[in-house]
């Protein structure tokens, strides 16, 4: 027998699996990582199974994680860029998955750019 | 548990899956293990996107990239330039035929659903039917679990009442009034039961519903069954749906273990059961009175009304019965209030209306469009017109119980009302599109002759009625006709509709009446110059070769009949004696030489 509370529970469970089949709402937040060939030498792959993890473990439910192919500067792969809505994209280099945790903790949980880790602070 | 960052949507509708959408789900299942993307993405049949003439198609989330004509082997570069690499397969995204070039990459970037409003289809082509749990997901099953524990049966009533729903299957009777009448309706034991016995030729949006969101027609029959005080329902589906079928009892079955069907919904001691009753596919048990007697096991025959289903139905019950699309709409209704439907629409068609896009039209599919929709919208913008750039002639809406609305009334808005007013109907939903090349005369010939095979044979008016206007309308197409003849049909469809039992016979001179009225000068030119103005009547054709033959002999070689003689490089001639009007030589012939008329 099911009551109302179940039905909200299932609800919401299953919510986070599908979520990204929603049409993009306004607020949500795109991580998109770099995954052409010198993306992926450089360590991509586990990048972005730690940004899969880290979204999952924190129920973020309008963050959605993609990649993308080449941006150019390969030798700052592995690439991740952030999207928020109404702010200007944020572009983080050389990433591992300690770095690319701390940028889904600080930046999209918290809303504060990680000055340090981002292209202008390492790249140039 | 680790998150899944792209779903691939593969549609598993009847349309796509006979165009192997089967297997394209296979061989991406294939290259996800292959490319080791198996725990990052997956792949889920869902039910009808609408865009059928497209199919099979495939969306990848979260970009919503619309993949259209996917053949298995084009799994591969999905998987690895998609998947693996985050670059769109631009080859197979759907074109638009934007003016600027560009390519839609989004689903709802495209003309086909920039007009669309999804309320009956709202969950059509974005959860696995398969799948409660993303029903429940969307909302599913929540308007049943308010109405079971916060709602008395006369709110729920009140509230479908106040929506202005009518009914979807083609009469346009308040779908509220209809609860009312079975709800008032003295006995202890009631039924709910659901028409999903699609019969029009070339409908098919029931079955689409059924499909693709099948938890939402049995969470509006339990809805029902609370409301008029039913503890069992039945869902009447033809046997041709084998795909419907199946995924109805999936949804049963999952609906059952998860106790939204069965002794004690939601603990509130409401009981309901549901089971599946097959047709064999008679036009006929479209009709409710007929359906319910199939139903009770005897063949599907109508009965007089009144009394009518909502006093005595099924086994002499009070019965509610309703249509698949009326019924998808009331969960939504329900959730979103009866102000929100009542907002969609016209003064008196409220909501929004599914149709079947069939016939000389680009995009062959399924819409949704609020009432009042002109045709010419749901035609041109989101059908894409018709194809080879041919003129719009008419449309046949309701099938062989509707009519045609001819070009000049492209601007008629899609509502009940209007659509009476000027001799068609709403009908299920079928919308079949004609261009120049049809023949109307033909067309109504076509439409007599489903009515004929499918007349039960119970009444006179319609067993022979409907006999003896196909012989007539067979009369004037091989050129036989006569004036008197035109009069004569005229006489035999008042007779008919006046007098028949039931719907089918009721309405069968509906195709005839309104091309009567639009294209009289077509069934003129049959019976007086024994012409055919489309080319298609057979009977009707000659065929001649013009001087612009060049003796290339290339339309003497494909005649069948042996009809064409003649010299190399000199100019050939038909026998009309032998000449089977099969138009082979036409097609065949590059230098426009032929000519029918």
């Amino acid at each position: 027998m099911k009551s109302i509370e179940e039905l909200k529970k299932i609800r919401e469970q299953t919510l986070k699996t599908i979520n990204l089949r929603k049409e993009d709402g306004e607020d949500a937040v795109r991580i998109v990582v770099g995954m052409a060939t010198c993306g992926i030498a450089a360590g991509a792959r586990p990048v972005l199974a730690a940004c899969l993890d880290e979204v999952s473990k924190r129920n973020l439910a309008n963050v959605s994680v993609t990649q993308t192919g080449c941006i150019g500067v390969c030798r700052l792969e592995p690439i991740i860029e952030v999207y928020v809505p109404g702010q200007e994209k944020v572009t983080y280099v050389s990433m591992d998955e300690d770095k690319a945790r701390r940028v889904i903790h600080e930046h999209i949980v918290n809303n504060k750019v990680v000055t340090e880790l981002t292209i202008g602070a390492e790249g140039a | 548990m680790q998150l899944i960052r792209s779903h691939i949507l593969v549609c598993a509708g009847t349309g796509c899956h006979a165009s192997k959408s089967d297997e394209v789900i296979e061989s991406l299942n294939k290259w996800l293990i292959e490319e080791k993307m198996d725990k990052e993405a997956k792949v889920i049949k869902t039910g009808c996107f609408g865009l059928c003439a497209l199919g099979p198609i495939v969306v990848v989330y979260p970009e919503g990239a619309f993949y259209s004509h996917v053949k298995p082997s084009d799994a591969e570069v999905i998987v690895k330039e998609h998947i693996v690499k985050g670059r769109l397969v631009t080859r197979l995204l759907h074109d638009d035929h934007k003016p600027t070039g560009e390519v839609a990459a989004s689903l709802s970037d495209t003309d086909f659903y920039r007009s669309q409003l999804r309320i009956a289809l709202r969950n059509c082509g974005i959860i696995n039917p398969e799948s409660i749990d993303e029903y429940i997901a969307f909302e599913g099953y929540s308007a049943l679990a308010k109405a079971l524990t916060e709602q008395k049966p006369e709110e729920i009533i009140d509230i479908i009442l106040k929506s202005g729903l009518r009914g979807r299957g083609g009469a346009g009777f308040p779908t509220g009034r209809k609860w009312q009448f079975a709800a008032g309706a003295p006995g202890d034991v009631k039924y709910v039961v659901c028409n999903a016995d699609e019969g029009d030729p070339g409908a098919f949006m029931d079955r689409s519903v059924l499909e693709g969101d099948p938890h939402s027609l049995l969470e509006a029959m339990t809805i029902a069954g609370y409301a008029v005080g039913a503890n069992q329902g039945y869902i009447y589906i033809r046997a041709e749906y084998p795909i419907a079928v199946e995924r109805l009892q999936i949804a049963i079955q999952q609906s059952k273990e998860y106790g939204f069907l069965g002794d004690n919904i939601f603990g509130t001691g409401f009981k309901f059961d549901l089971e599946i009753r097959l047709g064999a596919g008679a036009f006929v048990c479209g009709e409710e009175t007929a359906l319910l007697t199939s139903i009770e096991g005897n063949r599907g025959e109508p009965r007089p009304r009144p009394p009518f289903p909502a006093v005595k139905g099924l086994f002499g019950k009070p019965t509610l019965l309703s249509n698949v699309e009326s019924y998808a709409n009331v969960p939504w209704i329900l959730q979103n209030g009866w102000e929100a439907f009542d907002k969609i629409g016209t003064a008196t068609s409220k909501g929004t209306k599914i149709f079947a896009l069939g016939g000389k039209i680009t995009n062959t599919g399924l819409v949704e469009v609020p009432m009042g929709t002109t045709l010419r919208t749901v035609v041109e913008e989101i059908g894409g017109g018709c194809p080879g750039g041919k003129a719009f002639k008419a449309a046949q809406t309701g099938g062989p119980s509707g009519g045609c609305i001819p070009a000049s009334l492209i601007d008629t808005p899609i509502d009940y009302e209007s659509l009476t007013a000027i001799g068609s109907m709403m009908g299920s939903g079928g919308l079949i599109v004609m261009d120049e090349d049809n023949c109307m005369v033909d067309i109504a010939r076509y439409f007599l002759d489903f009515t004929v095979d499918e007349s039960c044979g119970k009444c006179t008016p319609c067993r022979i009625g409907t006999k003896r206007m196909c012989q007539i309308l067979d009369k004037i197409t091989e050129g036989n006709g006569t004036m008197e003849d035109i009069e004569l049909l005229e006489d035999l469809c008042k007779h008919i509709a006046k007098n028949s039992l039931c719907a089918l016979g009721q309405t069968a001179p509906n195709p005839v009446l309104s091309t009567l009225r639009y294209f009289r000068d077509e069934y003129e030119a049959h019976v007086r110059e024994k012409k055919c103005p489309a080319g298609i009547c057979k009977h009707l054709l000659t065929y001649t070769i013009n001087d612009k033959c060049i003796g290339c002999t290339a339309c003497a070689r494909v005649c069948p009949a042996e009809a064409i003689s003649g010299k190399v490089k000199e100019k050939h001639v038909i026998d009309p004696a032998k000449c089977i009007k099969c138009n082979a030589c036409m097609d065949k012939c590059k230098f426009s030489a032929i000519e029918k008329g």
